[in-house]
């Protein structure tokens, strides 16, 4: 037997006293941690395979059970931590690109936590949302400001296309595939509930959906799977996704585990073939393809539906929007490297592109002083974790946000990040029949509805007491925020003022 | 400490106005008693008065009025005027020395129009390219700042209270159609001069009570569109926000308010379908020139005034009648003192602009 590098990283705890050896962690665990050996009478964990999702935990009737890190330790070095000596042990075994899921765990820099809100003191009064009106419906897309009149003077009120919100958060890309049907059906009724938007990923769009097209957009990524004419006429937008901030500079990676029965035919692939998508879209190598699919995009849906084109925060990403904004495109979509996924390749996801809070201040400002901030409304997205958080973003400039980690946290994601595995024991980055029926759509979304419903309210508590009573009057409000433990370089990026000042 | 300018300075104030409809003559002493009634309404550190029909005598000429830091400045100053215009006649602006009006600037006035070939050459037109040489002298010229470029207007404004610089500006020596004051109430700064309201730009001036919750929001969009707000002040980004809507967009007053004071989308969503496409369009096309937080506005205007409060009518402002005369006015009391007898007194909702034509801006 080969010697085992790995040492387990958690520790399965089982209160003896409690557990009744019901077998339900056992049932529960597609991982296969828990078994019941009768010659003992009792419950056994292989720790080794324990990916801490807490679905055991959760569920264990008699809260016999507990997850701990293990105080296994190599021996200790600043340099070599346990993290980066397994990865090497990993290499060393496999000869593969290690691959991960979610956003980065590394300890970067989170802007959000060190930009403060203003508040109302005196000289203007705040503003009270359980009393006054206060306004977050948003419209996404290209402002024209050239003012026409008819012969009676009367004002042209054509625009081109707009999606109206109710609420300045929209569920961000995540394909069927790479999370179940009840993860989508959840996302789709929400989004229809609370009178926003879900996005498909670039996995198509299941024909169960389609009655959900007003409250979806399309996406169309560089392996156009799932692409064809009904499906982009089915949403009210289409995302062209150039980049993603968990993997900047490659495509998609759906694992062959996941393509099974309807994920197969919906992305019209083979099932079991592995989905990676081109790193480039083989149409695109520059800025004038761009503009030429976006209007290929338009022409196909006679130009009823605005544009998004979705890049990955990365260094040059005010000039890459600049370029965006004169493409034709209606809308931008910007992911920080924060970012979740289903799979990454972990170096890419740990390394590549930068946060979105620095990417938004940028962009927004280059837009503004080329004058075309009017051309386009940017989405943010890349680790929105609050409505602090969203409020921050649109204050530095976004129109809205777009989240997906919190979503799935809403649906019961514990942030175990082990998409790639397909083994996800709650229901949801799987395609197993008998994980997904964990999820029950009818509860997830509800959970979602709430979730956003929560964070309008908190919205609508912080902008009253700035003494602001619609969403647009913060857009952009840098005033509005100060910086807490920052550089001046950090903050005249961010085009914010220190606390204090 | 930062002046004006390098900090943004909450006020609170209080304003007034009086016109005439049919375009009389009214004694610039006048709004003067009405403004003083107000008096506690102000501190000390900012008062001014804008005066429509005030120069006939030079009408077709663009009347600049200038304050300068020192020589140096107006050497600068003068030097860019005299390459972009003609100036048909320059001189100190009258003032009278009192007490409580100190540490003034040098203040002048010239009366331009642009020279026609520097105008040909910039193929704008005469506004455009007047509005545009003011916005580089204030955010170029060190030590020299334009506070009034319109034609048969002017501004006069300076730090103390508003019935000093009245007498101060000796404003009795002057007659117009219309007239607007301000008193002012900064909160934390020992004042300057160019802060002072109203802020103008061409024959617009603005004067304003309130603290606007939207301020960058709206500033840094309208920078967008070639405008520079170097006192960062609400009112002078609001009179940047109406020129662009009313000059450059040509919408009308109604429409414009409609755009700074935008109806709840619950009111719109309720109106007849017409109406509410109009309306959704402006928020939606404009959406960043709303204006949130309390304010209430006076925009004066070649031939007219508008009085305008924020949606919420988070400040106070009355309206009376009289006659030919309609007088604005944060406080009934400051009306009443110069008419006692009104034929009608109201109060303008929140959002509702009200807007006064008079003949006295006729050519």
């Amino acid at each position: 037997m080969a010697i085992n590098f790995f040492p387990a990283e958690y520790e399965v705890i089982r209160n003896a006293d409690r557990c009744i050896a019901c077998r339900v962690c056992e049932r529960q665990c597609a991982n296969e941690v828990h078994h019941y050996d009768a010659d003992l009478q009792k419950m056994i964990s292989d720790e080794t395979k324990c990916v801490c999702c807490h679905r055991c935990v959760s569920l264990c009737p008699t809260r016999a059970l507990k997850i701990v890190k293990s105080d296994n330790t190599f021996k200790e070095n600043a340099n070599w931590q346990a993290q980066t000596i397994t990865e090497v042990y990993r290499q060393a075994g496999s000869g593969g690109v290690l691959l991960s899921s979610m956003g980065t765990p590394k300890g970067y820099p989170v802007y959000w936590d060190k930009l403060l809100i203003n508040a109302s003191q005196v000289t203007n009064p705040s503003i009270d949302p359980l009393r006054e009106p206060m306004e977050t419906r948003i419209f996404l897309g290209r402002k024209n400001d050239q003012i026409r009149r008819d012969s009676r003077g009367n004002l042209i009120t054509d625009v081109p296309p707009q999606l109206q919100l109710n609420v300045p958060i929209l569920f961000s890309a995540m394909s069927y595939g790479s999370i179940s049907y009840n993860a989508h059906e959840s996302l789709a009724r929400a989004a229809q509930a609370l009178g926003t938007l879900y996005n498909t990923g670039e996995g198509g769009l299941h024909e169960d959906f389609y009655k959900y097209g007003a409250n979806t957009i399309v996406q169309v990524a560089s392996g156009r799977f799932g692409v064809h004419k009904d499906y982009l006429q089915a949403g009210a937008a289409i995302e062209i996704k150039m980049g993603q901030g968990a993997k900047p500079g490659i495509g998609g990676h759906l694992p062959g585990a996941k393509i099974v029965g309807d994920v197969s035919r919906t992305r019209m692939i083979p099932e079991g073939s592995d989905a990676i998508s081109p790193a480039p879209h083989h149409d695109i190598y520059s800025i004038e393809d761009l503009h030429q699919l976006v209007h290929s995009l338009k022409e196909a849906t006679h130009y009823q539906k605005p544009v998004i084109v979705k890049i990955a925060a990365v260094h040059n990403v005010a000039a890459i929007a600049s370029g965006i904004a004169r493409s034709g495109a209606d809308i931008i979509a910007i992911d920080g490297f924060r970012g979740g996924t289903g799979a990454a390749p972990t170096r890419i996801r740990d390394n590549v592109g930068i946060p979105i809070e620095l990417a938004l201040a940028a962009v927004d400002q280059r837009l503004r002083e080329e004058g075309i901030r009017n051309n386009v409304s940017l989405i943010v997205g890349g680790s929105i974790r609050s409505s602090a958080d969203v409020v921050k973003a649109i204050c530095l400039g976004a129109d809205a946000v777009y989240i997906a980690t919190a979503a799935l946290l809403a649906l019961g994601c514990h942030l175990c990040r082990t998409c790639q595995a397909g083994k996800c024991n709650w229901g949801i980055a799987t395609q197993r029949p008998e994980l997904v029926k964990r999820l029950n759509p009818e509860i997830g979304y509800q959970r979602l509805v709430n979730l956003v419903t929560a964070w309008n309210h908190e919205i609508m508590e912080m902008m009253g007491g700035m003494g602001i009573n619609s969403i647009e009057s913060m857009r952009g409000n840098r005033l509005m925020l100060r910086g807490i433990g920052l550089t001046d370089r950090e903050l005249a990026i961010l085009g914010v003022k220190h606390a204090g000042e | 400490m930062q002046r004006e300018g390098q900090i943004r300075i909450p006020a609170g104030c209080s304003i007034s106005g009086v016109i005439s409809r049919s375009g009389q003559g009214i004694c610039g002493s006048e709004i003067v008693r009405s403004i003083a009634t107000m008096h506690d309404r102000s501190n000390g550190l900012g008062g001014g008065f804008a005066g429509y029909g005030i120069y006939p005598q030079y009408k077709d000429y663009y009347a600049f009025h200038i304050f300068y830091d020192d020589t140096a400045a107006r050497k600068a100053c003068e030097d860019f005027l005299e390459e972009h215009f003609d100036i048909v006649n320059l001189s100190k602006i009258p003032t009278r020395k009192i007490p409580a009006i100190t540490s003034e600037p040098m203040i002048w006035r010239y009366f331009v129009r642009p020279l026609h070939t520097k105008l040909e050459s910039s193929q704008l037109d005469e506004q455009e390219f007047t509005s545009q040489c003011v916005i580089r002298i204030n955010s170029g010229i060190e030590g020299a700042f334009v506070f009034s470029s319109g034609k048969n207007m002017g501004v006069f404004k300076a730090v103390g209270y508003p019935e000093d610089v009245g007498e101060f500006y000796r404003l009795e020596e002057y007659e117009g159609y219309c007239w607007t004051a301000h008193g002012r109430y900064p909160t934390n700064t020992p004042g300057w001069w160019g802060g002072a309201h109203p802020f103008a730009l061409l024959d617009l001036s603005v004067v304003h009570n309130g603290e606007i919750s939207s301020y960058d929001a709206n500033r840094r969009w309208i920078e967008m569109y070639g405008y520079k707000c170097t006192l960062l002040t609400d009112t002078e980004v609001i009179t940047y926000i109406i020129d662009f809507l009313v000059r450059k967009k040509k919408l009308t007053l109604e429409e414009t308010a409609s755009v700074i004071a935008a109806p709840f989308w619950s009111t719109i969503d309720r109106m007849p379908e017409e109406q509410k496409k109009q309306l959704t369009y402006l928020r939606g096309m404009f959406a960043s020139l709303l204006i949130t937080g309390p304010f209430s506005i006076l925009v004066g205007f070649t031939g007219g005034l508008m009085a305008l409060n924020d949606r919420l009518k988070l400040r106070s402002m009355v309206i009376g009648e009289k006659g030919d005369r309609v007088y604005i006015s944060s406080e009934e009391c400051a009306i009443r003192v110069l008419e006692p007898e009104l034929d009608k007194l109201w109060s303008p909702k929140g959002g509702q602009p009200v807007i006064i034509t008079s003949k006295g801006g006729e050519a």
